[in-house]
């Protein structure tokens, strides 16, 4: 088990020789310097990728959107209009910089800090292949959780700050939907760290297979219905339609981020893109099997490497469409039909499923259902064999 | 876990962290030189439909909200430390312990479903809350 990406690529030898090169040319901080430039290295990689595929992201959103819509979207910028993130970017970065006179100021400056800060540090722990994950921490699950709901407090200091109605209602509103639909997400989440026996994406990973009937979706009926509550969860976490009520454009202006301008809204922006990917990739690493190549295709070697990040980015971008799909097909609720979502459907579900796995992992030994269909099916060809 | 475990793994955390800050920081004051600034007395007001602001947006605001960050925090806590024993069923379960861990996730969740029965039965789970006094005045009402 690979605890980060320095642990992974040690086990080359060509990595050992550039060891042993710092380690002449620096003396007893060559290995610290050397871990910390791969660290480095590789943060800044994926911190590259998620915001390209961020500004990729409100391109696929408006493509996909115009097409459902039978209309063209943005086809003016690049091939197939594929540059417009990056038109908006510099559009955004040359707009003013709007403080309301009578907004609290260093709060207002730092909500959209706060919210990129959050969506970056989940990064950390996202397991994009057996070696590339920049770190497999024991706490995976739990520091993910926590750090995420960074995200929930810099959109209601965000709305706070502004002084404006319109700012105010939507920060409450983003406060408790986020609050509130932590509990089914935290709680299905459970349920797979009571399958798998580990809080490390690693380790949820590691104990499913890379064929569909291995995922942790198809083990049992409970996790199967977990994965939706944690779906239904997750989406309205991000504040993804039909749970947009913090920014419920037709309602509320545009919500916490009414009085943010350039790139301070950018800042927004970018981070609830990359955080419905992250939640989309932990959605897939938990439930749908991650970075499991089927039959194990490529072993160790950097070939596999590829494919299981390829793997996880098809998982990931499959759940990443089907966000967007929803959110051009279905109506936004009510803020009291949201609460009676949350707490009178989802919250009861999620108990329900947790008592489910833990009662089939000590009743029939953590077998998955299709274990027992091939041992039932089994016993039933020897017995009318006869 | 291995004996060896060190707090290195951290380190990809503080980087991203740092980095989340400074594009932002370095982003808005790059921006300071190439962007205008002509403010204006209304165009710093806060946005209220084009009227001028009535009062401040900080004031009374709705129970619900309140009612709601309590309830939050009691499943929070709860399935916090929830997670401890989640993480240690299967081992337990290998060695014939199972029973045992299973019995504390029951203790647990029945705390939780106790929790939310009792929250929903006195009706802090509905948005608006109906203040009928009791099941016997209703039934004379209708």
């Amino acid at each position: 088990m690979n605890n980060t990406i320095v642990s992974y690529l040690s086990q080359f030898e060509s990595y050992k020789g550039l060891l042993e090169s710092f380690s002449s040319l620096f003396g007893e901080a060559g290995p610290g310097l050397l871990t910390f430039l791969v660290f480095l290295i590789g943060c800044i990689l994926v911190v590259t990728v998620m915001a390209t595929i961020g500004g990729l992201g409100t391109y696929a959103e408006r493509k996909i959107s115009a097409d459902m819509q039978a209309r063209m979207g943005p086809n003016r910028v690049g091939p197939y209009g594929l540059l417009q993130f990056l038109a908006d970017g510099v559009k955004m970065f040359l707009k003013e910089d709007i403080t309301p006179n009578t907004a609290d100021k260093f709060i207002f400056g730092l909500a959209p800090l706060l919210a990129l800060v959050g969506v970056f540090g989940t990064l950390a722990v996202l397991p994009f292949s057996s070696g590339f994950t920049l770190s497999n921490l024991n706490v995976g699950v739990f520091y993910l959780i926590g750090i995420g709901s960074l995200v929930g407090v810099a959109i209601f200091l965000g709305g706070y700050a502004s002084n404006s109605k319109w700012s105010m209602l939507g920060g409450m509103r983003g406060a408790s939907q986020i609050i509130s639909y932590e509990i089914p997400v935290v709680l299905s989440l459970m349920a797979i760290v009571l399958m798998s026996g580990s809080l490390n994406f690693g380790g949820l990973v590691g104990a499913q297979g890379g064929l569909p009937q291995e995922w942790f979706i198809f083990h049992n009926p409970f996790t199967f219905i977990g994965f939706f509550v944690f779906f239904i969860g997750a989406l309205a976490e991000t504040n993804r339609a039909p749970f947009d009520l913090p920014e419920a454009e037709s309602e509320l202006v545009s919500g916490y981020h009414t009085e943010y301008s350039g790139m301070r809204f950018a800042f927004f922006a970018l981070a609830e893109y990359i955080e419905v990917f992250v939640v989309c990739g932990v959605g897939a690493a938990a439930f749908l099997g991650g970075y499991k190549v089927p039959f194990n295709l490529g072993g160790e070697g950097i070939i596999g490497q590829v494919l299981q990040v390829l793997v996880f980015f098809g998982k990931t971008l499959a759940l990443y469409y089907l966000v967007i799909m929803i959110r051009w097909t279905y109506p936004r609720l009510r803020v009291d039909q949201l609460m009676t979502l949350c707490w009178k459907y989802l919250t009861p579900m999620a108990i329900f499923n947790l008592i489910g796995c833990a009662l089939w992992i000590y009743l029939l030994d953590s077998k998955s259902m299709w274990d027992m269909l091939a041992a039932f099916v089994g016993s039933m060809g020897t017995g009318g064999g006869h | 876990m291995e004996a060896t475990y060190s707090l290195d793994v951290y380190t990809p955390v503080v980087i991203l962290l740092f980095l989340g800050a400074i594009t932002v920081v370095a982003a808005l004051l790059l921006g300071k030189l190439v962007r205008p600034h002509n403010p204006s007395e209304s165009k710093n007001t806060p946005y209220e439909c084009g009227e001028q602001p009535v009062g401040t947006a900080w004031s009374f605001f709705n129970m619900r909200f309140y009612v709601i960050g309590l309830i939050f925090i009691i499943f929070d806590v709860e399935s916090a430390l929830m997670f401890p024993v989640a993480v240690i069923f299967k081992k337990m379960n290998e060695i014939g312990r199972g029973g045992l861990v299973l019995v504390e996730i029951m203790i647990f969740l029945s705390v939780l479903i106790s929790g939310i029965a009792y929250c929903w039965r006195k009706g802090d789970l509905d948005w608006v809350k109906s203040y009928v006094p009791s099941k016997d005045t209703n039934n004379k009402q209708g």
